[in-house]
């Protein structure tokens, strides 16, 4: 069996499955999550000032929109701009050549999708973390996301997000 | 006296072609060039498959882990008595400047392809596993392998400290701009260090420039556009590593299947079966790699020892430019036609994009990930820099994906001409050539 631009199309295929996804950084997180659960992405992620960010993963979006699989659309907000993504035409049709397995699940994706940038970001940042006791996850939270500000309550949902996901 | 500060009776330097001279006063830091584990790099190219397209890249790991510390260490003597700086952090980041590439095995970016591993994980590994270096930390305080390890993680709390070894203008990227320009001849590459230098201040949670330094960092922007379309990203240089990438592919498919090699290949075995130790890791070096790739050049699998042969005797695959949704159709009639004439397309017939590679452009901010670099402005603001400069606005937003066909266009010329295969592969070859 051929495979042509593997990767490529396991990111199409998650940005068709999830019928779009508005937010560079709600993609990047939410490629990451899934990577942290098992599925095969390659993309290697690094941490950064905002949590794990994959360069790679970057270059690939760019890729597949400079293609025309995925429209990306630039939207103006109060003080910053964000990217829709969406899936075209060709990008349906390169799935429909592409032997790719990814073997997503279309309501944990929905979850993610429907979370803020701001607590997938926490939710990966903590899954970076996952090496580490529980106690010390929390502690390395408030060392490097000191300006997030995230409370007490945020880090709790966030424990009982990644356990429904590790489910 | 501690031995956190420990001097040497006399400084030692290094004679180096980039920065003329690399300073050593700490007994900690000439204690940790003297390990094992960082005496590896010398055995570690700076630029892996680079020296088939530019005969001069031959310089290591360690002349550039050298090169972070020098730089370092003079970012930090003019950091000195500035706000924000805190002097007690001093050790740390020389020590993380030194030893950020600990990590990086031969060839390492196909090996962390293949093999699926991280040499970010491995640079962890041997500053906190039972290691002459983490000996030589551990002297300095019984937290400071964990330290130097969040330093180069970027996750240690201190974001200026982290800054220094990794962002978008820090001291890897100034030494292997130069260091690469130097070694593989060409004339991109270079700008003015000594004047960023002066111009670097520290403030709360990361370095800026002063406003009046923006030319310097400007020209330094322009060098990293430049070095990687012209070095980083040669399609030569590419196709060495398609060839390299391959060869790990082959290994560990015949590995798997049970296949006999002539020389066991014991260095790689645990590498074949995703159980790589430290120890497994570390002694593999680029002397043990291309012994093998020698040997595997004589095996009597035909798809090895070509590809092993290619490798060790620079006969690369040629390439095309190609572009994956106007040329689907090409690409699938063409891997048949490779199978027809018992070719094997998952080895002979490779689409490389350039995510595939390391890459590091700038990127402004936006809702983007990397903080920026940002001017010191002379009203204390901060101001990001391609907001402020035209030249670094014009090239941030420029398209930088390319992908190429990489094929054995030798294999293909020695097929009979009568071979109705053959003036297929060729007229679609052209017309993607085209």
């Amino acid at each position: 069996m051929f495979s042509l631009l593997d990767n490529h199309a396991k990111l199409v295929k998650v940005i068709a499955a999830s019928e779009g996804i508005v937010g560079r950084k709600k993609l990047q997180k939410i490629i990451y999550i899934m990577k942290k659960l098992g599925l095969p992405f390659e993309e290697k992620y690094t941490f950064y000032f905002y949590g794990p960010y994959s360069e790679e993963l970057s270059l690939r979006i760019e890729e597949i929109t400079n293609l025309g699989f995925v429209s990306e659309v630039k939207e103006k907000k109060s003080n910053y701009y964000q990217y829709r993504y969406q899936v075209t035409e060709q990008g349906e049709d390169f799935l429909k050549h592409s032997n790719t397995e990814l073997p997503l699940e279309q309501s944990l994706l929905q979850e993610m999708k429907e979370q803020s940038s701001r607590f997938l970001e926490l939710v990966s940042t903590m899954l970076y973390f996952d090496h580490l006791p529980k106690p010390e996850v929390e502690q390395k939270i408030q060392e490097v996301k000191k300006k997030s500000n995230y409370t007490p309550e945020d880090i709790k949902e966030a424990w009982g997000f990644i356990g429904r996901l590790q489910k | 006296m501690a031995y956190k500060d420990e001097k040497l009776h006399e400084e030692k330097v290094f004679k180096d072609p980039v920065h003329r001279y690399v300073h050593v006063r700490d007994q900690v830091i000439w204690d940790l060039i003297g390990t094992k584990e960082f005496q590896r790099l010398r055995r570690i190219k700076q630029l892996g498959t680079s020296f088939l397209t530019f005969h001069g890249a031959e310089h290591s790991r360690f002349n550039h882990s050298l090169g972070v510390y020098e730089i370092v260490r003079r970012i930090l003597i003019n950091f000195e008595d500035r706000p924000n700086w805190n002097h007690e952090e001093r050790l740390l980041c020389l020590c993380a400047a030194l030893l950020h590439d600990l990590g990086h095995g031969p060839f390492s970016h196909s090996f962390e392809k293949v093999f699926k591993l991280d040499h970010e994980d491995f640079t962890r590994a041997i500053i906190l596993g039972d290691t002459e270096v983490n000996h030589v930390l551990t002297n300095v305080g019984i937290e400071f392998p964990q330290k130097v390890a969040d330093v180069i993680n970027k996750t240690y709390h201190d974001k200026l400290v982290v800054s220094l070894i990794s962002s978008q203008i820090d001291a890897d990227r100034m030494d292997y701009l130069q260091r690469d320009a130097y070694f593989t001849g060409v004339s991109y590459g270079h700008f003015d260090m000594e004047r960023i230098l002066r111009v670097m201040r520290p403030v709360e949670d990361q370095v800026v420039i002063k406003e009046s330094g923006m030319h310097a960092v400007e020209d330094y922007i322009m060098s990293r556009y430049q070095m990687y379309w012209q070095v980083y990203f040669h399609p030569v240089t590419r196709s060495a590593e398609v060839i390299l990438t391959k060869i790990l592919h082959r290994v560990k498919a015949l590995y798997d299947g049970g296949y006999t090699f002539k020389v066991e290949p014991s260095p790689f075995v645990s590498f074949f079966e995703e159980q790589v130790s430290l120890g497994d890791y570390i002694k593999l070096d680029e002397a043990v790699v291309l012994y093998y790739f020698q040997m595997w050049a004589d095996e009597d699998d035909p798809i090895l020892s070509d590809l092993a042969y290619r490798f060790m005797n620079r006969r690369l695959f040629k390439y095309a430019e190609f572009n994956p949704n106007l040329q689907m159709n090409e690409w699938m009639e063409l891997y048949q036609l490779f199978r027809d004439i018992d070719l094997d397309p998952d080895y002979y017939l490779v689409v490389d994009s350039s995510s595939d590679l390391p890459y590091d452009f700038y990127r402004p901010g936006e809702e983007e990930e990397r903080l920026p670099i940002h001017l010191l402005m002379p009203n204390k603001e901060l101001r990001e820099l391609s907001r402020q400069s035209d030249i670094v606005e014009a090239i941030s937003g420029k398209k930088r994906t390319d992908h190429k066909l990489y094929y054995p266009k030798d294999l293909i010329e020695k097929l009979p001409e009568d071979r109705p295969e053959k003036q297929k592969i060729k007229k679609i070859l052209n017309k993607v050539r085209l």
